[in-house]
């Protein structure tokens, strides 16, 4: 069939799919599988269950996007420039043992271990609205925490204003940063940002699964960031350093395309791309496109952040 | 060539440009057109446009370059698939992408500059096609058919900067088009120039010859 029809997946059947392991059993599983020779070696722990509690009030009320839609037509370019790339090659990432590295204008500088850090925050499930700036669009239900609780540890000195993301730089893993025939490529290593208020916000969730499972790579295991009022590019993958800066951070794409993709990259169906109109999107499984809302529909929650600024202009 | 190798040509020509379609609707039928299938029915139908235009404004370089005159009886059947691929990929543009939406799609032809490319690609086939019968040879005259039938390297240019525009940055297949155009202009080109220097040069001698002088 041409048109896929709209999953009829439900709430209850997300919670179906985990299988509720404690964490401790699993984290025995993942030590074992680290023991293991070979690719079985890479403990790549994707796939496996993780418990979360549903956040409904922040949640949409939309079913979600096929799993397998989810996790086969992607954008990451360091695995490779087409949407099925990052599902073929995503192997090639070992996403343990991964640290972050929290640094900058921060009281309490740290690197944590990913699984620290889903230890030490309570692990949440919220279903986003995921807009990508090609004109497409998903449902997703994200497992993580807020970036603030993690932020608020490290404590922001009074001159941060921004938060930088980094996304790990290793050729090796990630096929797509090798040097390429046209020269071409992003500045690896990929970095996003955001201002400190929209790093608060309580919408913006460091993200360590989907589905009820931990994050594939191909969906930036094993910790990326979720914001989902900007167009997908921003909500930066696999990351290794997340730092505090006082000057806005120099971002991957706007580097590339400054015309393009500016720093704040709001979803707004009203600012079109130089080179198409935002004004409407697919969702991923329909047919006829829809609209594309202000902020990708989260405008009563995040528009007092952009008070009094032309959105044409920053956008 | 023989008759029976020139059908035998043209059935592989037929077989070979209805594989991509048929592949289409096999996976149509499979529903393995992966999670976005208008965005991948459209653009896979762009790029067999694209090759199969390509392909038909090969075969004059091709006779030039081999001296062989068998590739010209391909260039048309050529020309009118490739014709019937933009015409399948604007289509789904309307149908599909678009469902009817006339004033947004009038909007984006005028306001998106890779998709006034690609309109320019398209109508400028138009007349090519309906052009292409040996009644419409002997009417317009062999000359201003040939002329005419120059938009199909028009075709080809807005074709190209269609994809150059719409390509996002990190890609590259793009320019292998592009270079594949630029390397069949250069050889029309060539062509063009040889022959007028040829030209010029019979029609010195001819001149010199009428003046009763000797050439050397
Ligand atoms: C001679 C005429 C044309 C040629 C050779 C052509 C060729 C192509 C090619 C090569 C692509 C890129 C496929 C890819 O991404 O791999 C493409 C995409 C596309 N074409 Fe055309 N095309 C033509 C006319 C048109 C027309 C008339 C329209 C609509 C008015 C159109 C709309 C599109 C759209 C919407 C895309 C997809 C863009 C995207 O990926 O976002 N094309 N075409």
């Amino acid at each position: 069939m041409l048109i896929r029809r709209a999953p009829r997946f439900t709430s209850n059947e997300i919670t179906d799919r985990k299988v509720y392991l404690s964490r401790r059993e699993w984290m025995i599983g993942a030590a074992a599988l680290t023991l293991l020779p070979g690719e079985c070696g890479a403990a790549t722990p994707q796939g496996e269950p993780l418990g979360a509690t549903r956040n409904d009030g922040l949640s949409l009320k939309e079913p979600p996007t096929k799993f397998e839609a989810a996790t086969t037509y992607n954008n990451f370019y360091e695995f490779g420039v087409n949407k099925d790339d990052p599902a073929r090659l995503a192997h090639t990432l070992k996403p343990r043992p991964w640290t972050v590295q929290v640094d900058g204008l921060v009281h309490k500088p740290k690197t944590f271990d990913v699984d620290e850090l889903s230890r030490l925050f309570p692990l949440e499930e919220r279903v986003y609205a995921l807009r990508c700036v090609e004109g497409w669009s998903m449902v997703i239900p994200w497992i993580g925490f807020p970036l603030a609780s993690l932020l608020k540890r490290v404590e922001p000195t009074g001159q941060a204003k921004y938060v930088e993301f980094t996304t790990l730089l290793d050729p090796k893993q990630f096929p797509g940063q090798r040097a390429s025939l046209f020269g071409f490529a992003l500045d690896w290593p990929y970095t996003e940002g955001l201002r400190l208020d929209e790093a608060l916000h309580p919408l913006t969730l460091l993200t360590v699964g989907m589905y009820g499972q931990v994050l594939s790579n191909q969906n930036g295991a094993p910790i990326r960031v979720v914001v989902p009022w900007k167009y997908g590019f921003k909500s930066a993958k696999s990351i290794v350093r997340i730092r505090l800066t006082s000057n806005e951070p120099p971002t991957a794409w706007n580097k590339a395309a400054p015309r393009e993709y500016g720093f704040y990259s709001n979803v707004n169906p009203a600012v079109d791309h130089p080179r198409w109109s935002q004004a409407t999107e697919r969702r991923i499984g329909e047919f006829r496109r829809r609209s594309t809302l202000p902020f990708n529909g989260y405008g009563d929650q995040v528009r007092h952040l952009y008070a009094g600024m032309d959105l044409k202009k920053y956008y | 060539m023989s008759r029976r190798a020139r059908i035998a040509l043209k059935a592989m020509i037929w077989g070979g440009c209805l594989v991509p379609l048929a592949t289409l609707v096999y996976w149509f039928v499979r529903d393995d057109l992966t999670a976005n299938p208008i965005s991948f029915v459209t653009t896979t139908l762009g790029d067999w446009t694209l090759r199969i235009l390509l392909a038909s404004l090969a075969m004059t370089p091709l006779r030039l370059v081999l001296g062989v005159a068998w590739p010209i009886t391909l260039r048309r059947l050529l020309g009118l698939f490739a014709f019937f691929y933009v015409c399948v990929h604007f289509s789904v543009w309307i149908v599909l992408d678009f469902f009817f939406d006339w004033p947004r799609m009038w909007a984006d032809i005028l306001k998106r500059p890779y998709i006034t490319m690609g309109m320019l690609g398209l109508l400028s086939l138009v007349p090519l096609a309906a052009t292409s019968t040996a009644g419409m040879i002997k009417r317009l005259g062999a000359r201003r058919w040939r002329r005419l039938h120059r938009l199909a390297y028009v075709a080809g240019v807005a074709g190209c900067v269609h994809f150059l525009w719409l390509a996002k940055v990190g890609r590259t297949d793009q320019y292998w088009y592009v270079a594949t155009l630029v390397l069949l202009l250069g050889i029309r080109l060539g062509d063009a120039a040889l022959r007028a220097v040829r030209r010029r040069r019979a029609r010195r001698a001819a001149a010199v010859a009428t003046a009763g002088i000797r050439v050397p």
